[in-house]
Protein backbone atom coordinates (compact mmCIF):
# COMPACT_ATOMS: atom_id res chain seq x y z
CA UNK A 1 0.00 0.00 0.00
CA UNK A 2 0.69 3.53 -0.94
CA UNK A 3 1.43 5.25 2.13
CA UNK A 4 1.45 8.71 0.43
CA UNK A 5 -1.64 8.11 -1.28
CA UNK A 6 -3.22 6.64 2.35
CA UNK A 7 -2.16 9.54 4.28
CA UNK A 8 -3.93 11.88 1.37
CA UNK A 9 -7.04 9.96 1.26
CA UNK A 10 -7.26 9.86 5.39
CA UNK A 11 -7.06 13.94 5.09
CA UNK A 12 -9.70 14.23 2.70
CA UNK A 13 -12.32 11.76 4.22
CA UNK A 14 -11.46 13.45 8.00
CA UNK A 15 -14.14 16.84 7.12
CA UNK A 16 -16.74 14.53 5.84
CA UNK A 17 -16.31 11.96 9.46
CA UNK A 18 -19.25 12.86 11.93
CA UNK A 19 -18.62 14.23 15.36
CA UNK A 20 -18.89 10.81 17.13
CA UNK A 21 -15.51 9.45 14.49
CA UNK A 22 -11.87 9.98 14.57
CA UNK A 23 -9.72 10.20 12.06
CA UNK A 24 -7.47 7.46 14.02
CA UNK A 25 -10.63 5.13 13.72
CA UNK A 26 -9.71 4.85 9.52
CA UNK A 27 -8.02 1.78 8.72
CA UNK A 28 -7.51 0.36 5.20
CA UNK A 29 -10.61 -2.09 5.81
CA UNK A 30 -12.90 0.85 6.80
CA UNK A 31 -16.09 0.98 5.24
CA UNK A 32 -16.47 4.23 4.20
CA UNK A 33 -20.26 4.33 4.77
CA UNK A 34 -21.18 1.66 7.24
CA UNK A 35 -18.21 1.88 9.35
CA UNK A 36 -16.91 5.35 9.22
CA UNK A 37 -20.77 6.66 8.89
CA UNK A 38 -19.99 9.13 6.06
CA UNK A 39 -23.09 10.26 4.83
CA UNK A 40 -23.64 8.43 1.93
CA UNK A 41 -24.45 11.65 -0.34
CA UNK A 42 -21.29 13.27 0.61
CA UNK A 43 -19.64 10.27 -1.28
CA UNK A 44 -19.86 12.32 -4.61
CA UNK A 45 -18.20 15.23 -2.52
CA UNK A 46 -15.39 12.54 -1.64
CA UNK A 47 -14.83 11.88 -5.53
CA UNK A 48 -14.56 15.08 -6.32
CA UNK A 49 -11.82 15.75 -3.49
CA UNK A 50 -10.12 12.61 -4.59
CA UNK A 51 -10.24 13.94 -8.50
CA UNK A 52 -8.69 17.17 -7.59
CA UNK A 53 -5.79 16.13 -5.58
CA UNK A 54 -4.94 13.25 -7.46
CA UNK A 55 -6.02 14.83 -10.71
CA UNK A 56 -7.51 12.03 -11.97
CA UNK A 57 -11.09 11.21 -13.38
CA UNK A 58 -12.93 8.45 -11.47
CA UNK A 59 -15.99 7.36 -13.46
CA UNK A 60 -19.44 6.42 -12.47
CA UNK A 61 -19.14 2.52 -12.36
CA UNK A 62 -15.66 3.25 -10.12
CA UNK A 63 -17.43 5.31 -7.82
CA UNK A 64 -19.73 2.45 -7.01
CA UNK A 65 -16.44 -0.05 -6.15
CA UNK A 66 -15.04 2.42 -3.62
CA UNK A 67 -16.60 1.30 -0.46
CA UNK A 68 -14.05 0.99 1.90
CA UNK A 69 -10.91 3.18 2.08
CA UNK A 70 -8.35 0.30 0.60
CA UNK A 71 -10.79 -0.24 -2.42
CA UNK A 72 -10.75 3.25 -3.15
CA UNK A 73 -6.66 3.19 -3.13
CA UNK A 74 -6.59 0.48 -5.76
CA UNK A 75 -8.59 2.65 -7.94
CA UNK A 76 -6.51 5.47 -7.23
CA UNK A 77 -3.36 3.31 -7.60
CA UNK A 78 -4.48 2.40 -10.58
CA UNK A 79 -5.70 5.76 -12.17
CA UNK A 80 -2.31 7.95 -10.87
CA UNK A 81 -0.07 5.26 -12.33
CA UNK A 82 -1.20 5.37 -16.09
CA UNK B 1 -60.46 23.01 22.22
CA UNK B 2 -60.31 26.61 23.39
CA UNK B 3 -57.90 28.71 21.38
CA UNK B 4 -54.40 28.62 22.39
CA UNK B 5 -52.43 31.95 24.00
CA UNK B 6 -49.13 32.55 22.07
CA UNK B 7 -46.15 34.54 22.94
CA UNK B 8 -42.75 35.20 21.85
CA UNK B 9 -40.15 33.34 23.89
CA UNK B 10 -37.04 34.00 21.55
CA UNK B 11 -35.02 36.85 19.45
CA UNK B 12 -32.69 36.35 17.08
CA UNK B 13 -31.62 38.78 14.04
CA UNK B 14 -28.96 39.36 11.76
CA UNK B 15 -29.28 42.85 10.09
CA UNK B 16 -27.56 45.27 8.09
CA UNK B 17 -27.27 47.02 11.16
CA UNK B 18 -26.38 44.83 13.67
CA UNK B 19 -26.09 41.19 14.04
CA UNK B 20 -27.22 39.53 17.51
CA UNK B 21 -29.77 41.32 19.23
CA UNK B 22 -27.76 43.41 21.83
CA UNK B 23 -25.78 45.15 18.96
CA UNK B 24 -29.11 45.45 16.71
CA UNK B 25 -31.36 47.25 20.01
CA UNK B 26 -28.25 49.44 20.41
CA UNK B 27 -28.55 50.08 16.72
CA UNK B 28 -32.19 50.70 16.41
CA UNK B 29 -31.83 52.98 19.73
CA UNK B 30 -29.50 55.28 18.55
CA UNK B 31 -30.58 54.93 15.30
CA UNK B 32 -27.25 53.17 13.37
CA UNK B 33 -27.42 52.51 9.54
CA UNK B 34 -26.39 49.84 8.32
CA UNK B 35 -26.12 50.93 4.67
CA UNK B 36 -22.92 51.05 2.82
CA UNK B 37 -21.30 51.81 -0.26
CA UNK B 38 -21.15 48.19 -2.63
CA UNK B 39 -17.96 48.56 -4.96
CA UNK B 40 -19.36 45.46 -6.05
CA UNK B 41 -22.55 47.54 -7.56
CA UNK B 42 -20.47 50.11 -9.04
CA UNK B 43 -18.12 48.01 -11.23
CA UNK B 44 -21.39 45.96 -12.10
CA UNK B 45 -22.71 49.92 -13.31
CA UNK B 46 -25.65 49.64 -11.30
CA UNK B 47 -27.96 52.65 -10.80
CA UNK B 48 -28.02 52.02 -7.46
CA UNK B 49 -24.66 51.32 -5.87
CA UNK B 50 -25.32 51.41 -1.77
CA UNK B 51 -26.95 48.43 0.09
CA UNK B 52 -27.58 46.95 3.40
CA UNK B 53 -25.85 44.09 3.89
CA UNK B 54 -25.13 41.85 7.94
CA UNK B 55 -21.16 42.32 9.01
CA UNK B 56 -20.61 39.15 9.91
CA UNK B 57 -17.66 38.81 12.49
CA UNK B 58 -14.39 36.71 11.64
CA UNK B 59 -14.78 33.35 13.47
CA UNK B 60 -18.39 33.38 14.02
CA UNK B 61 -20.17 31.13 11.60
CA UNK B 62 -18.07 28.67 13.27
CA UNK B 63 -20.76 28.56 16.07
CA UNK B 64 -23.77 27.74 13.43
CA UNK B 65 -22.10 25.57 11.02
CA UNK B 66 -20.08 22.37 10.81
CA UNK B 67 -16.28 22.66 9.08
CA UNK B 68 -18.20 20.38 6.27
CA UNK B 69 -20.70 22.97 5.72
CA UNK B 70 -18.93 26.01 5.88
CA UNK B 71 -16.58 24.50 3.11
CA UNK B 72 -18.56 25.49 0.39
CA UNK B 73 -21.03 27.46 2.14
CA UNK B 74 -22.43 30.16 -0.56
CA UNK B 75 -26.17 30.96 0.30
CA UNK B 76 -26.03 34.16 2.12
CA UNK B 77 -29.85 33.28 2.73
CA UNK B 78 -28.96 30.68 4.72
CA UNK B 79 -25.81 32.39 6.35
CA UNK B 80 -28.16 35.13 7.83
CA UNK B 81 -31.10 32.87 8.72
CA UNK B 82 -29.21 30.19 10.67
CA UNK B 83 -27.52 32.54 12.76
CA UNK B 84 -31.16 34.64 13.32
CA UNK B 85 -32.90 31.65 13.90
CA UNK B 86 -30.78 29.46 16.02
CA UNK B 87 -29.69 32.69 18.03
CA UNK B 88 -33.42 32.62 18.92
CA UNK B 89 -34.07 29.61 19.78
CA UNK B 90 -31.27 29.58 22.45
CA UNK B 91 -32.55 33.29 23.38
CA UNK B 92 -35.64 31.28 24.33
CA UNK B 93 -33.53 29.03 26.34
CA UNK B 94 -34.56 26.04 24.37
CA UNK B 95 -32.06 23.03 23.84
CA UNK B 96 -30.80 21.21 20.77
CA UNK B 97 -31.93 17.82 20.74
CA UNK B 98 -29.05 15.12 20.76
CA UNK B 99 -28.81 12.74 17.82
CA UNK B 100 -31.71 10.34 19.16
CA UNK B 101 -34.64 12.31 19.59
CA UNK B 102 -36.72 14.68 17.57
CA UNK B 103 -39.31 17.41 19.11
CA UNK B 104 -42.76 16.55 17.41
CA UNK B 105 -43.84 19.31 19.41
CA UNK B 106 -41.68 22.11 17.42
CA UNK B 107 -42.03 23.35 13.49
CA UNK B 108 -40.46 25.72 11.39
CA UNK B 109 -41.65 28.44 9.22
CA UNK B 110 -38.48 30.26 7.83
CA UNK B 111 -39.37 32.11 4.77
CA UNK B 112 -36.74 33.29 1.81
CA UNK B 113 -37.24 34.86 -2.09
CA UNK B 114 -34.29 33.10 -3.99
CA UNK B 115 -31.39 30.74 -1.94
CA UNK B 116 -28.37 30.45 -2.62
CA UNK B 117 -28.36 32.64 -6.35
CA UNK B 118 -24.30 32.57 -5.91
CA UNK B 119 -24.62 29.00 -5.72
CA UNK B 120 -27.14 28.50 -8.27
CA UNK B 121 -24.57 30.96 -10.72
CA UNK B 122 -21.63 28.69 -10.21
CA UNK B 123 -24.08 25.38 -10.73
CA UNK B 124 -25.17 26.79 -13.92
CA UNK B 125 -21.40 27.65 -15.21
CA UNK B 126 -20.38 24.59 -14.55
CA UNK B 127 -23.48 22.77 -16.35
CA UNK B 128 -23.09 24.87 -19.28
CA UNK B 129 -19.63 23.39 -19.41
CA UNK B 130 -20.70 19.98 -19.80
CA UNK B 131 -19.27 19.37 -15.92
CA UNK B 132 -22.40 18.28 -14.23
CA UNK B 133 -20.88 15.72 -12.02
CA UNK B 134 -18.57 18.92 -10.55
CA UNK B 135 -21.69 20.31 -8.53
CA UNK B 136 -21.72 18.18 -5.90
CA UNK B 137 -23.61 17.13 -3.04
CA UNK B 138 -24.42 20.53 -1.62
CA UNK B 139 -26.15 22.65 -5.02
CA UNK B 140 -29.18 21.57 -4.39
CA UNK B 141 -29.89 21.52 -0.26
CA UNK B 142 -27.85 25.52 -0.78
CA UNK B 143 -30.69 26.47 -3.66
CA UNK B 144 -33.50 25.10 -2.87
CA UNK B 145 -36.10 26.87 -1.39
CA UNK B 146 -36.31 25.65 1.30
CA UNK B 147 -32.56 24.74 2.24
CA UNK B 148 -33.28 27.76 5.44
CA UNK B 149 -35.61 25.25 6.76
CA UNK B 150 -33.97 22.10 6.23
CA UNK B 151 -30.64 23.92 7.95
CA UNK B 152 -32.43 25.04 11.04
CA UNK B 153 -34.74 21.69 11.20
CA UNK B 154 -31.13 19.57 11.02
CA UNK B 155 -29.05 21.74 13.35
CA UNK B 156 -32.42 21.73 16.26
CA UNK B 157 -33.47 18.66 15.85
CA UNK B 158 -37.43 19.91 15.02
CA UNK B 159 -40.04 17.82 14.02
CA UNK B 160 -43.31 19.33 13.73
CA UNK B 161 -43.86 20.64 10.57
CA UNK B 162 -40.76 22.52 8.67
CA UNK B 163 -41.54 24.55 5.88
CA UNK B 164 -40.39 27.65 3.79
CA UNK B 165 -43.19 30.20 2.94
CA UNK B 166 -42.56 32.44 0.15
CA UNK B 167 -44.75 35.64 -1.00
CA UNK B 168 -42.12 38.11 -1.56
CA UNK B 169 -41.71 41.05 0.49
CA UNK B 170 -44.17 40.01 2.81
CA UNK B 171 -42.72 36.77 3.40
CA UNK B 172 -41.29 37.84 6.59
CA UNK B 173 -44.54 38.94 8.20
CA UNK B 174 -46.68 35.95 6.79
CA UNK B 175 -44.26 33.62 8.89
CA UNK B 176 -45.40 34.82 11.87
CA UNK B 177 -49.10 34.59 10.98
CA UNK B 178 -48.28 30.89 9.68
CA UNK B 179 -46.36 29.58 13.06
CA UNK B 180 -48.73 30.99 15.33
CA UNK B 181 -52.13 30.18 13.37
CA UNK B 182 -50.18 26.37 14.09
CA UNK B 183 -49.79 27.00 17.61
CA UNK B 184 -53.47 28.43 17.94
CA UNK B 185 -55.14 25.66 16.72
CA UNK B 186 -53.09 22.96 19.15
CA UNK B 187 -50.87 21.21 15.56
CA UNK B 188 -47.73 22.80 17.61
CA UNK B 189 -46.23 23.81 21.25
CA UNK B 190 -43.71 26.25 19.63
CA UNK B 191 -42.80 27.48 16.02
CA UNK B 192 -39.57 28.97 15.17
CA UNK B 193 -40.60 31.85 12.27
CA UNK B 194 -38.99 34.40 10.27
CA UNK B 195 -37.89 34.95 6.97
CA UNK B 196 -34.15 35.32 5.06
CA UNK B 197 -32.75 36.90 2.09
CA UNK B 198 -29.99 37.02 -0.10
CA UNK B 199 -27.37 39.45 -0.79
CA UNK B 200 -25.77 40.83 -3.68
CA UNK B 201 -26.02 41.65 -7.22
CA UNK B 202 -27.80 38.63 -8.71
CA UNK B 203 -30.68 39.68 -6.08
CA UNK B 204 -30.45 43.56 -6.23
CA UNK B 205 -30.21 44.00 -10.11
CA UNK B 206 -34.01 43.10 -11.39
CA UNK B 207 -35.03 45.65 -8.80
CA UNK B 208 -31.83 48.28 -10.29
CA UNK B 209 -33.27 47.17 -14.05
CA UNK B 210 -37.15 48.18 -12.45
CA UNK B 211 -36.00 51.22 -11.34
CA UNK B 212 -37.11 51.19 -8.02
CA UNK B 213 -33.77 51.65 -6.34
CA UNK B 214 -32.75 55.20 -5.31
CA UNK B 215 -29.60 56.30 -7.38
CA UNK B 216 -29.07 59.53 -5.58
CA UNK B 217 -26.76 58.69 -2.79
CA UNK B 218 -24.16 56.00 -3.91
CA UNK B 219 -21.84 59.23 -2.23
CA UNK B 220 -24.09 59.00 0.84
CA UNK B 221 -25.25 55.45 1.55
CA UNK B 222 -26.61 56.39 5.17
CA UNK B 223 -28.60 59.29 3.82
CA UNK B 224 -29.98 56.61 1.11
CA UNK B 225 -32.82 55.13 2.79
CA UNK B 226 -35.74 57.74 2.81
CA UNK B 227 -39.29 56.37 4.30
CA UNK B 228 -41.56 59.06 4.11
CA UNK B 229 -39.11 61.91 3.68
CA UNK B 230 -40.63 64.28 0.62
CA UNK B 231 -38.01 63.52 -1.91
CA UNK B 232 -37.93 59.78 -1.32
CA UNK B 233 -37.26 58.31 -4.69
CA UNK B 234 -36.87 54.51 -5.01
CA UNK B 235 -35.68 51.87 -1.99
CA UNK B 236 -32.35 50.66 -0.86
CA UNK B 237 -31.67 47.09 -1.07
CA UNK B 238 -31.39 45.11 1.96
CA UNK B 239 -30.30 41.40 3.03
CA UNK B 240 -30.41 39.80 6.41
CA UNK B 241 -32.77 37.54 8.66
CA UNK B 242 -34.89 37.60 11.53
CA UNK B 243 -36.31 35.33 13.83
CA UNK B 244 -38.98 34.48 16.49
CA UNK B 245 -39.81 31.32 18.59
CA UNK B 246 -43.61 31.35 19.12
CA UNK B 247 -45.05 29.36 21.73
CA UNK B 248 -48.00 28.46 23.36
CA UNK B 249 -48.67 30.30 26.39
CA UNK B 250 -49.09 27.06 28.58
CA UNK B 251 -45.72 25.82 27.16
CA UNK B 252 -44.03 29.18 28.20
CA UNK B 253 -45.37 28.94 31.97
CA UNK B 254 -44.46 25.47 31.62
CA UNK B 255 -40.73 26.18 31.49
CA UNK B 256 -40.69 29.61 33.04
CA UNK B 257 -39.38 31.04 29.97
CA UNK B 258 -38.63 35.04 29.12
CA UNK B 259 -42.00 36.51 27.18
CA UNK B 260 -41.33 39.50 25.27
CA UNK B 261 -44.59 39.46 24.28
CA UNK B 262 -47.98 38.33 22.84
CA UNK B 263 -49.15 37.67 19.49
CA UNK B 264 -52.20 38.63 19.60
CA UNK B 265 -53.08 37.55 15.94
CA UNK B 266 -53.37 38.65 12.34
CA UNK B 267 -54.46 38.70 9.10
CA UNK B 268 -53.46 38.11 5.72
CA UNK B 269 -54.80 38.79 2.04
CA UNK B 270 -54.13 39.46 -1.33
CA UNK B 271 -55.57 42.63 -3.31
CA UNK B 272 -55.75 40.27 -6.72
CA UNK B 273 -53.88 42.19 -8.68
CA UNK B 274 -57.32 44.75 -9.39
CA UNK B 275 -58.70 47.81 -8.74
CA UNK B 276 -55.48 50.05 -7.72
CA UNK B 277 -53.04 46.94 -7.93
CA UNK B 278 -51.07 45.04 -10.28
CA UNK B 279 -48.35 42.82 -9.84
CA UNK B 280 -46.35 45.80 -8.08
CA UNK B 281 -48.59 47.88 -6.72
CA UNK B 282 -50.65 47.38 -3.76
CA UNK B 283 -54.52 47.66 -4.32
CA UNK B 284 -55.09 50.20 -1.40
CA UNK B 285 -58.73 48.14 -0.26
CA UNK B 286 -56.90 44.54 0.16
CA UNK B 287 -54.62 46.51 2.12
CA UNK B 288 -57.34 48.50 4.64
CA UNK B 289 -59.20 45.27 4.54
CA UNK B 290 -56.57 43.40 5.64
CA UNK B 291 -55.38 46.10 8.38
CA UNK B 292 -59.63 45.62 9.46
CA UNK B 293 -59.17 41.98 9.22
CA UNK B 294 -56.48 41.91 11.85
CA UNK B 295 -58.22 43.72 14.22
CA UNK B 296 -61.35 41.52 13.85
CA UNK B 297 -59.50 38.57 14.25
CA UNK B 298 -58.01 39.99 17.27
CA UNK B 299 -61.02 42.25 18.69
CA UNK B 300 -58.16 45.12 19.26
CA UNK B 301 -59.72 48.72 19.02
CA UNK B 302 -58.13 50.46 16.42
CA UNK B 303 -57.84 53.76 19.29
CA UNK B 304 -55.72 51.31 21.33
CA UNK B 305 -52.80 51.04 18.47
CA UNK B 306 -49.72 52.78 20.17
CA UNK B 307 -47.66 52.15 17.41
CA UNK B 308 -47.15 50.81 13.96
CA UNK B 309 -43.89 50.22 12.53
CA UNK B 310 -44.98 50.39 8.59
CA UNK B 311 -43.83 48.35 5.39
CA UNK B 312 -42.73 52.43 4.54
CA UNK B 313 -39.96 51.39 1.58
CA UNK B 314 -39.20 55.05 0.46
CA UNK B 315 -40.90 54.01 -3.50
CA UNK B 316 -42.75 57.03 -3.46
CA UNK B 317 -45.99 55.07 -2.03
CA UNK B 318 -45.15 55.79 1.83
CA UNK B 319 -48.38 58.52 1.20
CA UNK B 320 -50.36 55.85 0.17
CA UNK B 321 -49.65 53.47 2.70
CA UNK B 322 -50.51 56.02 5.71
CA UNK B 323 -53.93 57.15 4.01
CA UNK B 324 -54.51 53.63 3.98
CA UNK B 325 -53.53 53.00 7.50
CA UNK B 326 -55.31 56.14 8.87
CA UNK B 327 -58.52 54.82 7.07
CA UNK B 328 -58.14 51.69 8.15
CA UNK B 329 -57.77 52.50 11.65
CA UNK B 330 -59.52 55.74 11.69
CA UNK B 331 -57.60 57.93 12.95
CA UNK B 332 -55.45 60.92 12.10
CA UNK B 333 -53.80 63.78 12.68
CA UNK B 334 -52.73 63.91 17.01
CA UNK B 335 -54.93 60.79 17.49
CA UNK B 336 -52.93 59.20 14.49
CA UNK B 337 -50.61 56.01 16.49
CA UNK B 338 -46.14 56.62 16.24
CA UNK B 339 -45.18 55.24 13.31
CA UNK B 340 -41.81 53.80 12.09
CA UNK B 341 -40.06 52.38 9.10
CA UNK B 342 -36.92 50.03 10.24
CA UNK B 343 -36.04 50.61 6.61
CA UNK B 344 -34.77 53.79 6.91
CA UNK B 345 -31.76 52.22 9.04
CA UNK B 346 -31.25 48.65 6.94
CA UNK B 347 -33.06 49.45 3.62
CA UNK B 348 -35.67 47.04 2.36
CA UNK B 349 -34.36 43.60 3.30
CA UNK B 350 -37.08 41.97 0.82
CA UNK B 351 -38.09 38.56 1.97
CA UNK B 352 -36.48 39.19 5.69
CA UNK B 353 -38.02 42.63 5.96
CA UNK B 354 -41.11 41.52 7.92
CA UNK B 355 -39.36 39.42 10.20
CA UNK B 356 -36.24 41.86 10.95
CA UNK B 357 -39.18 44.72 11.65
CA UNK B 358 -41.15 42.60 13.74
CA UNK B 359 -38.43 41.73 15.58
CA UNK B 360 -37.84 45.60 15.95
CA UNK B 361 -41.37 45.86 16.71
CA UNK B 362 -41.54 43.62 19.67
CA UNK B 363 -38.25 45.16 20.90
CA UNK B 364 -40.18 48.40 21.24
CA UNK B 365 -42.62 46.73 23.69
CA UNK B 366 -40.19 45.10 26.21
CA UNK B 367 -38.22 48.60 26.08
CA UNK B 368 -40.86 50.79 25.72
CA UNK B 369 -39.39 53.12 23.21
CA UNK B 370 -40.40 54.01 19.78
CA UNK B 371 -37.43 53.77 17.27
CA UNK B 372 -36.45 57.10 15.19
CA UNK B 373 -37.10 57.40 11.73
CA UNK B 374 -33.50 58.31 10.12
CA UNK B 375 -33.60 60.54 7.13
CA UNK B 376 -37.08 61.94 7.71
CA UNK B 377 -36.56 65.55 8.73
CA UNK B 378 -38.39 66.90 5.76
CA UNK B 379 -42.04 64.56 5.69
CA UNK B 380 -43.76 64.29 2.47
CA UNK B 381 -46.39 66.76 2.75
CA UNK B 382 -49.13 64.45 1.68
CA UNK B 383 -48.08 62.22 4.51
CA UNK B 384 -48.53 65.58 7.29
CA UNK B 385 -52.23 66.38 5.93
CA UNK B 386 -52.80 63.23 7.39
CA UNK B 387 -50.47 62.54 10.28
CA UNK B 388 -49.33 64.93 13.16
CA UNK B 389 -45.35 65.62 12.37
CA UNK B 390 -44.36 64.67 16.09
CA UNK B 391 -46.26 60.94 15.46
CA UNK B 392 -43.08 60.62 13.13
CA UNK B 393 -39.80 61.17 15.51
CA UNK B 394 -37.28 61.34 13.74
CA UNK B 395 -35.00 60.33 17.49
CA UNK B 396 -36.05 57.45 19.39
CA UNK B 397 -38.81 57.99 22.15
CA UNK B 398 -39.71 56.08 25.35
CA UNK B 399 -43.29 55.65 25.63
CA UNK B 400 -45.87 53.01 27.63
CA UNK B 401 -45.93 50.82 24.45
CA UNK B 402 -48.91 48.56 24.61
CA UNK B 403 -49.96 47.25 21.51
CA UNK B 404 -48.23 47.44 18.46
CA UNK B 405 -49.02 46.72 14.49
CA UNK B 406 -47.09 45.38 11.72
CA UNK B 407 -48.01 44.97 8.35
CA UNK B 408 -46.15 44.02 4.96
CA UNK B 409 -46.89 44.03 1.21
CA UNK B 410 -45.54 42.25 -1.72
CA UNK B 411 -45.37 42.19 -5.43
CA UNK B 412 -47.96 39.70 -6.42
CA UNK B 413 -50.24 42.21 -3.90
CA UNK B 414 -50.14 40.31 -1.24
CA UNK B 415 -50.57 41.90 2.23
CA UNK B 416 -50.16 40.85 6.17
CA UNK B 417 -50.52 42.70 9.28
CA UNK B 418 -50.21 41.63 12.59
CA UNK B 419 -50.75 42.84 16.02
CA UNK B 420 -48.26 42.58 19.19
CA UNK B 421 -48.84 43.33 22.90
CA UNK B 422 -46.68 43.82 25.72
CA UNK B 423 -47.18 40.81 27.93
CA UNK B 424 -48.48 41.46 31.12
CA UNK B 425 -48.64 38.56 33.28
Amino acid sequence: MNTDNYDALKTIIKIYLPEDVSVDDITPNSHLINELNINSANLVDVVLDVEDHFDITIEDDEIEKMDTVASALEIISQKVAK
Amino acid sequence: MSKQRVVITGLGVCAPNGVGISAFTEAIKKGISGIRFQQELANLNFGCQIAGQPEIPDGLLEKYFTPLQLRDLEATGITYGMIAGVDAWNDAGLSVTDKETVDYDSGIIFGTSLLGVEKFRKAIYLTDEGKVKRLGSTTVIQTMASGISAYLGGYLGCGNQVTTNSSACTTGTESILMGYDRIVNGYAKRMLVGGCNDAGPYIWGGFDAMRVLNKKHNDQPEQGSRPMQSDASGFVPGSGAGALVLESLESALERNATIYAEVLGGAVNSGGQRQSGSMTAPNSNAVQCCIKDALQDTTVNPNDIDTINGHLTATGMCPTEIKNWSEALGRSGDNFPYINSLKSMTGHCLAAAGSIETVATILELQYGMVFGNSNCNDIHPDITAIVAENKIPNKTIFRDIQIAAKASFGFGDVNCCMLFKKFNS
